[in-house]
């Protein structure tokens, strides 16, 4: 037993900020001050508030450290694991509630309206360490499906909790399982999609980096309930056999699409196929198939032990459980989250994600990636569920949920995400292939300011085109940035054709810099900043921006102390 | 994406050519062996070199077509070699919202290249990439295994200087 568990967090955004050196330097210096049979240093996954990292709890104090560098270390080490006194100066602030006294991480605003199932071991227990997993209740569940249940009850307990597919379709998982269960075959594989390729999203990677046995021990229950799996032999002692194999994908968008993914771990371009034959039918390899996404699986071992009716417990009627959110852009807290679903976009904006930083107005919450939408500012409100996102033209998709402010352009994201379908449709179909290039060109063509009204119409009609005759799911989806943002921004875009004009300032070509000289100070700050030598002027004089010059990089903006650089 | 194909000349050591016959031998005669092939190939050579990819081809017996398709389909698969360090910008949409494009600016107007090109002296390749998974640090670049977070542009020369010391 040791006398105090130093936990480390190892999770993506955490080890790119040092998080190694930290484990490292930990470890010397409690080997220097003789601790090393007292003081026990875990590695753990994700604990999901990157804005904060590298992070460090310490318990049995429940001590949270944040933004920690390698040079904290001996202080830690020294003053709270030698000498037993918090190093106040590295606490999260928001847990200090006086001098004296700290509470838990979990009444923090940040954590105190999620709810972890998918995430519930990421930052509490040493991934790595089986015995650490099975100390959470891990395998109880595969233990209880092998010793207890038949298949067919495995398959009604998923259908009965109204699972959802949580890589951003929501079928529901059981029906999956059911098909499959159906098909007559020799062989049959249960899959788990990990092929996480939508920007600004990290939440599978963060459950299978913070608790993969979960994912294993679903997959292995998938295995069972499917019938005839073929990891390790003689599980439990039950005659049910599994294996498991992985394959590295290398980055294609694509893949998430189900088929995609097959013809990808089948070594070939991660082409979709058309469906029918469905996976469940005829899929890797020809044989039946169950493919589900890394947080669906992640979910199944709690449904198991916990039942059907605790899951309906949580989450709204259609949409029940939890989900995953990977919240980024401009938002003080970004991270990871879980929350019921039916929480409200504006707690997780405002309560949970602690708003936008830098004095800035929410403009847009993105979620779905480059197949979702944007939701305004005015639908904020709307409780977060499969159904509600669709209603308003966005999708719930696998859960990166990107918050934008009054600088962000609409038009320019709505570009941004073509580029992006552009670049990753795999050109097998005409619609998404042609189609998803011309609307990028129309939207190039409006941001520059060379658009027109009816280019506006022209590529909303074409949206409709490419969503009914593309082939698979990403081409089905592609435009909705274009969609929603036209839904709701309409008048941006037609500010950029009609007035040649972008009201965030975010379209170069339509942006001009400029000094206004009765607030210019002639500090020659600006000056000695612009890496065009764009800017003229002598101290204490106003200055002036050449605009033949300017490339519009908005540094001299951002160094000017006194407001006199303005965009237009 | 057009991938842009080297036409510099091929050159391997022994060392890299008897890697390669290792993981051919081993992947011959598994189903889907060419994803496995390219992935430890690049590992060697850095990148995909049409001589590799020809090698691959012969040796899992598939046709060269199948390979080049595989090879040019994925992201990953560079058919370009990298310079002696490697820039990789993010552009996922956590870190474009967050101006990731004007440290993307900086850096091409210091080294003088655009993304998927290396630098005369071979000192620098540089790269866009759509997402590394590290979103809480946006905007975020990587040069080499090393990863600078909650960047902006002013920061960019400061970190490049250190990879010509």
């Amino acid at each position: 037993m040791f006398r105090s568990n130093v936990l480390v967090c190892g999770g993506t955004g955490c080890t790119s900020s040092n998080s190694e050196q930290i484990i490292e330097r930990l470890k010397e210096e409690i080997k220097a001050q003789g601790l090393e049979k007292e003081v026990n240093v875990i590695r753990t996954g994700c604990f999901g508030l990157c804005a904060l990292g590298p992070i460090m709890v310490v318990y049995p104090e429940g001590a949270f450290y944040s933004r920690v560098t390698p040079e904290d270390v001996p202080e830690i080490v020294s003053e709270h694991l030698l000498k037993g006194r918090i190093v106040k100066r590295l606490l999260y602030q928001e847990t200090v509630v006086d001098d004296n006294t700290t509470k838990s991480l979990n009444e923090t605003t940040f954590y105190a309206k999620q709810m972890r199932i998918a995430l519930r071991n990421c930052g509490v227990i040493n991934p790595e360490n089986i015995d650490e997993y099975i100390a959470q209740d891990g395998y109880a569940a595969l233990g209880k499906v092998l010793t207890e249940m038949t298949p067919q009850e495995v398959i009604d307990l998923v259908l009965a909790s109204g699972l959802r597919g949580r890589g951003g379709a929501g079928f529901p998982t059981g029906r999956k399982w059911q098909f499959a269960a159906a098909s007559k075959a020799e062989q049959k594989y249960a899959c788990c999609n990990a092929d996480e390729g939508d920007p600004g999203a990290f939440m599978d990677r963060s459950v299978l980096e913070g608790d993969p046995h979960s994912v294993l021990e679903a997959m292995a229950i998938a295995g069972y309930a499917i019938g005839y799996g073929l990891l390790g032999k003689n599980i439990f002692d039950s005659g049910f056999d599994f294996d498991i194999d992985i394959r590295l994908g290398a980055g294609a968008f694509v893949c998430g699409e189900e088929t995609a993914l097959m013809t990808s771990i089948e070594g070939k371009r991660g082409e979709p196929r058309v469906r029918p034959p469905f996976p469940a039918v005829k899929g890797l390899f020809g044989v039946p198939t169950v493919l589900n996404n890394v947080e669906t699986y992640a979910n199944i071992p709690q449904i198991i032990l916990k039942g059907a009716d605790w899951f309906r417990s949580i989450g709204t009627e259609k949409s029940p459980g939890t989900k995953v959110f990977a919240l980024g852009g401009k938002i003080t807290n970004t991270g990871l989250v879980e929350v019921p679903m039916g929480t409200t976009l504006r707690e997780v904006v405002e309560e949970i994600g602690g708003g936008v930083p830098g004095g800035h107005q929410f403009k847009a919450a993105q979620t779905g990636g480059p197949s979702g939408g944007c939701i305004p500012a005015k639908l904020i409100d709307t409780p977060i569920d499969y159904d509600n996102l669709i209603a308003i033209g966005s999708m719930m998709g696998s859960g990166g949920l990107i918050v934008m402010d009054e600088t962000t352009c609409m038009v320019d994201i709505a570009k941004f995400f073509l580029e992006f379908t552009v670049d990753e449709s795999c050109g097998k179909c005409t619609p998404c292939r042609v189609g998803t290039k011309r609307l990028l060109e129309i939207l190039n063509k409006i941001t520059s300011g060379n658009g027109t009204l009816e280019d506006i119409d022209k590529m909303e009609e074409l949206c409709y085109y490419i969503k009914e005759n593309s082939l698979c799911g990403l081409g089905q989806t592609a435009p909705n940035p274009v969609l929603s943002t036209l839904k709701y921004y309409r008048d941006e875009y037609e500010a950029h054709v009609v007035e040649h004009r972008c009201p965030a300032g975010a379209c170069k070509a339509l942006t001009n810099y400029s000094i206004e000289a009765d607030k210019c100070k002639g500090c020659t700050l600006c000056a000695r900043n612009c890496p065009v030598g764009a800017i003229s002027g002598s101290v204490k004089q106003p200055h002036v921006i050449d605009t033949t010059k300017c490339i519009k990089c908005g540094v001299c903006m951002e160094k000017c102390k006194f407001g006199a650089v303005v965009k237009k | 994406m057009q991938k842009r194909i080297s036409n510099l000349p091929f050159h391997d050591t022994p060392e890299q050519a008897q890697k390669l016959d290792a993981v051919i031998e081993e992947l011959k005669g598994q189903p889907g062996a060419v994803m496995p092939a390219l992935h430890q190939a690049q590992d060697i050579y850095g990148y995909l070199p049409m001589e590799v990819q020809e090698k691959i081809a012969k040796g899992l017996d598939v046709p060269l077509e199948e390979v080049f398709g595989v090879s040019t389909f994925y992201s990953q698969f560079s058919l370009t070699p990298k310079g002696r360090n490697h820039i990789s910008v993010c552009l996922g949409t956590a870190c474009y919202v967050k101006g990731a494009d004007k440290v993307l600016e900086r850096i091409t107007q210091k080294l003088g290249i655009q993304p998927e090109e290396c630098t005369e002296d071979g000192a620098f390749s540089l790269t866009a990439c759509r997402c590394i998974g590290a979103c809480g640090l946006a905007p975020v670049m990587t040069v080499n295994d090393d990863v600078y977070g909650r960047l902006v542009p002013e920061d960019v020369d400061g970190i490049l200087a250190k990879y010509l010391a």
